[in-house]
């Protein structure tokens, strides 16, 4: 049961062969054994969990049960969850109990019934693609305990990897659900901008954050999408389009399918076994009835440098909330009210947080704004525009997620631009508002190695049905670690 | 002073007078216990949007057309980033490079009777932002209070071009705008409750100079009176300085209305870098044509309009209109008075709505909306006038009786107090020769040359008729019966 589908859990709980409470007792069992091992999740309520379990059984036992009634999932702890503690990673949250829902978790709980079995660690404010910047510690690498799992939703990532839950949520600003799922072997999804609500996701980059679904398969991933996807009238930045059943096209043949491959991603700056890998997914696709299309992304070179001024700049404003004034950690001792912002913030804050609001407070700053900030959005609309036109010779864009496999813990912590750079395929994406994915296509030295898709605008399902139709074909993504059994 | 030039620009922060706050659903009723009315938006918990109150919006596009201005298709919130503790996000959400309304003007009357003259302020811009909180200073143990109900108003920054040549062409700008803002409903105009306030930038050159003199800005005037007081103790503090030889330096300054002393808070120096960039988390405010049509049929007849139409339907001089059209109550009153009285008795209306009614008003600390005599009642004792029932005199005294609650109408009051005039010439004549015969003394002086002693003998034949005869046919029988 630990290792089944989210359509396969529906199944078993429609058919009554299990219970939600016992499916539920299954995981939160497995956190408790393994967790301490992985440290994925950071908060677990077996209380919550269980009433929300009951829940749902009532719910299928009545025949009002939504597709997903009633099965678990881990939760990123970026979202707010009513009387439960929400972190973000960081010492700043470590007691802050949300007295509100955030809407992905409004949607998944309350309305599709999904039964949430904890919080996932994460980095500090989702700053960071290693985890390693967490107050609670980093979390280790179900494939190997040594190394990281990528960040920042490396705490789902690997929760699902680990099975300590059948499905995760994520967010991603900068490949924060991308390059994770590679590094542990699942399939992540980050939606258009504006498809999934930002409202209660605690803000990290405003223009560029996106939440989605990361799981063990495309199949798994359309159906979260389903629950998480919607206009919210509390995002302004939500897009009001109608609601889409984003597994419809899973199944399409791809037949006449035009693949992409923008030359920048396959040059130098990637593990050769890594893009082996790839290469090799692509040729699977060509097995599948695709053609490649080459394609050129002239100026995504500037997306890492254009991302490390807008994103710092967006943090820097978002949080100064994190005063100590109203919530959250406040410094014990203070001479003034100035003293207790900076002792507040200079304790409450992880050094990489600290050292992207003093990015951001630069590029911001009278007399550099024009320079930095303003432009960076003009490269921001250059690498926009390179994929519009790529897309008017192709359907979809693949390419490596990460440029190597899993890390060492601590082996690019002290060097912030190494770390920087294991987004450099997944940073433009975002830039752009696009779609984009992670699937399993590989392995090298016993490490997962990840293929990025990117879709057209609200190409969701197209991309779903191209990540499917290699699973259908592959069985890459139902390989599991050792030693989680 | 006479060789110095005082300049003056003023920047308003106007309330908007929506149900919800510019963000959020919270209410923006005044006075409720602290804190009640912030919701979570409002307190910044982690993970809250902001979404744009649509009312605000209309508020902003009402300004726009009531002052001629460009409202902008496209305007552009921005962040404003800055550490208070009633600041709740760190950063107030207001509009920079973008404005929401461009230019426009106001015309104003300053001064009085034959010393006033009319002047038209230019405004550069005015933008949407939302309101802080409060911090509370007193009964906390050495601590301080916030109360975050204000945090999130709807706020109308309203900024004027440095157009302005005294504290009296200041003040009445500042009404001016104060009457325009509640006459188009976008403001309760309530000063004490601080739902609008003004900030005035104020500088002195020596005449004919070209450049303007460095500026201090004198923050948060709540009354007119203070902005007054304010402006005159500032220009005469830095016309000493320059005098003195001191140099001038930019900086934002607090008026003590105690000491009536302007003092400073923060030099140029000590200027926060805002740190200003586009909101990521709201779109661009896009304003359709349609939506500006909209609004702009929903708008009452504007004081310019209204002012044009008294001068050219009514035949008022444009400074009785302008005066009369200075508040949207003082324009209602006039003209439901003018319905009743009729066009041909609109000027005996402005001049008793501006005058007699004003001063009494005055005199009782009262506003007109508390008026004892309602329009129709001066109506009433306005016709009487015409129809030469009562003389002007007369009439003052029908008035305060109306105010006194003596009677209900100027008819009612005429006929118990027996104030009717008396026009019959007949009765006038005998009154006449009464007094005639009865003062010689007066009647030889006349004659001699002394216009005087006419005007003691009318004295007296109005004496006699105890005021109520009609003071013209008392002096056409007197000049008659002289020359007799």
């Amino acid at each position: 049961m630990i290792h089944a589908s989210l359509k396969q859990l529906s199944q078993a709980l429609a058919a009554k062969q299990i219970s939600s409470v016992e499916l539920s007792t299954l995981f939160l069992d497995r956190i408790e054994r393994l967790n301490p091992q992985i440290n994925a999740l950071v908060t677990v309520d077996r209380e919550r969990t269980l009433n929300a379990a009951r829940a749902a059984d009532a719910r299928i036992a009545a025949g009002t049960a939504g597709p997903l009634t009633g099965i678990p999932i881990a939760q990123k702890d970026i979202f707010c969850a009513e009387g439960w503690r929400t972190t973000c990673g960081s010492k700043m949250l470590a007691n802050f109990v949300s007295p509100y829902d955030a809407t992905v978790i409004r949607k998944m709980e309350a309305e599709a019934g999904l039964v949430s079995l904890g919080k996932t660690n994460m980095d500090e404010f989702a700053m960071g693609s290693s985890n390693e910047t967490s107050f609670f510690g980093p979390v280790r690498n179900p494939w190997d305990n040594a190394r990281v799992p990528g960040g920042s939703s490396g705490g789902s990532a690997a929760a699902v990897a680990a099975r300590l839950a059948p499905a995760a949520t994520g967010t991603d600003t900068g490949g924060s659900i991308r390059q994770p799922a590679a590094l542990c072997n699942l399939t992540g999804l980050k939606p258009t901008y504006g498809v999934v609500s930002r409202y209660g996701m605690i803000a990290f980059a405003s223009s560029l954050d996106q939440a989605g679904p990361m799981a063990a398969s495309a199949e798994d991933c359309a159906l979260l999408l389903n629950t998480m996807a919607g206009f919210d009238e509390r995002d302004s930045t939500s897009l009001d389009r109608p609601q889409e059943d984003y597994a419809r096209d899973l199944d399409k043949p791809l037949a006449g399918l035009r693949i992409g491959l923008p030359k920048e991603f396959f040059g130098e700056g990637c593990d050769a076994e890594v893009m082996a890998a790839v290469r090799a997914a692509i040729a699977e696709y060509e097995k599948l009835g695709a053609q490649i299309v080459d394609v050129s992304l002239p100026n995504s070179h500037l997306s890492v440098p254009a991302y490390y001024v807008i994103a710092p700049a967006e943090a820097s404003s978002n949080l100064s909330r994190f005063d100590g004034v109203r919530y959250g950690y406040r410094a014990p001792e203070y001479d003034s009210l100035d003293d207790m912002y900076m002792k507040s913030r200079a304790q409450g804050f992880g050094a990489e947080v600290k050292r992207r609001i003093l990015i951001g407070t630069y590029v911001l700053s009278h007399g550099y704004y024009d320079a930095y900030y303003l432009q960076a959005q003009r490269i921001r609309r250059l690498i926009a525009n390179d994929f519009v036109e790529a897309f008017k010779s192709c359907d979809v864009i693949m390419g490596p997620t990460s440029p190597s496999t899993a890390f060492k813990l601590g082996e690019k912590a002290a060097d912030p631009v190494q770390m920087y750079l294991s987004d450099i395929y997944t940073i433009a994406v975002n830039l752009a508002g696009l779609p984009g994915m992670s699937v399993p296509c590989g392995f090298v030295g016993g490490l997962p190695v990840g293929l990025q898709l990117v879709g057209n605008y609200f190409a969701e399902a197209q991309l779903l049905n191209v990540a499917h139709r290699y699973q259908q074909a592959t069985d890459w993504h139902q390989r599991r670690p050792a030693g989680i059994e | 002073m006479n060789q110095w030039e005082v300049v003056i620009g003023i920047e308003t922060h106007a309330q908007l007078a929506t149900v919800t706050k510019i963000f959020s659903g919270a209410s923006t009723a005044f006075g409720a216990e602290p804190n009640t009315q912030a919701c979570a938006v409002d307190l910044a918990l982690p993970g809250v949007l902001p979404v744009l109150n649509k009312k605000a919006v209309e508020c902003a596009i009402r300004f726009g057309l009531a002052i001629g201005a460009e409202v902008a298709q496209k305007s552009v919130f921005a962040r404003k980033n800055y550490f208070y503790p009633d600041l709740p996000k760190g950063y107030q959400i207001s509009q920079m490079d973008l404005p929401v309304v461009v230019g426009g003007n106001i015309t104003l009357q300053v001064g009085q009777g034959d010393k006033a003259y009319e002047k038209v302020v230019r405004l550069t811009r005015a933008h949407l932002e939302e309101d802080a909180g409060k911090s509370l200073h007193e009964d906390f143990h050495g601590k301080s209070g916030i109360d975050l109900n204000r945090a999130g108003t709807p706020l109308l920054e309203i900024v004027s071009e440095p157009d302005m040549r005294s504290s009296d062409e200041a003040v009445a700008y500042a009404k001016s705008l104060h009457a325009l803002v509640r006459w188009i409903g976008i403001c309760d105009g309530n000063m004490q409750e601080g739902s609008f306030r003004c900030d005035a930038n104020v500088s002195v050159r020596p005449k004919g100079q070209a450049e303007f003199g460095t500026r201090r800005e004198i923050k948060n005037l709540n009354s007119f009176r203070f902005l007054k007081e304010a402006i005159d103790f500032e220009v005469q503090w830095q016309i000493n300085e320059i005098e003195e030889g001191r140099k001038i330096q930019q900086a934002t300054v607090l008026f003590d209305p105690d000491s009536g002393e302007t003092r400073m808070m923060r030099s140029k120096e000590d200027a926060h870098d805002y740190r200003y960039f586009p909101d990521p988390d709201l779109l661009p405010l896009v304003i359709s044509p349609d939506w500006i049509a909209r609004v702009k049929g929903e708008l009452p007849e504007l004081p310019g309009q209204m002012r044009e139409r008294f001068v050219h339907e009514l035949g008022l001089s444009t400074y009785d209109a302008t005066t009369l059209t200075a508040s949207q109550e003082m324009a209602a009153y006039f003209e439901a008075a003018v319905a009743i009285a009729g066009k041909a008795n609109a000027k005996p209306c402005a001049n008793w709505v501006m005058v007699d009614l004003a001063a009494r008003l005055n005199k009782d600390g009262k506003e007109l909306a508390e008026s004892p005599v309602a329009a129709p009642q001066l109506a009433g004792l306005i016709l009487r006038i015409a129809d030469n029932t009562i003389s002007n005199n007369i009439a003052k005294k029908v008035f305060e009786a109306l105010w006194n609650g003596e009677g209900t109408t100027a008819d009612e009051v005429i006929e118990k107090q027996g104030l009717k005039q008396i026009t019959d010439s007949s009765a006038i004549e005998a009154l006449v020769d009464e007094v005639l015969a009865a003062n010689q003394g007066n009647v030889a002086e006349f004659k001699a040359g002394k216009e005087k002693a006419f005007n003691a003998l009318v004295g007296q034949v109005m004496k006699a008729a105890k005021g109520k005869a009609n003071p013209q046919q008392v002096n056409d029988l007197l000049r008659a019966k002289l020359a007799g």
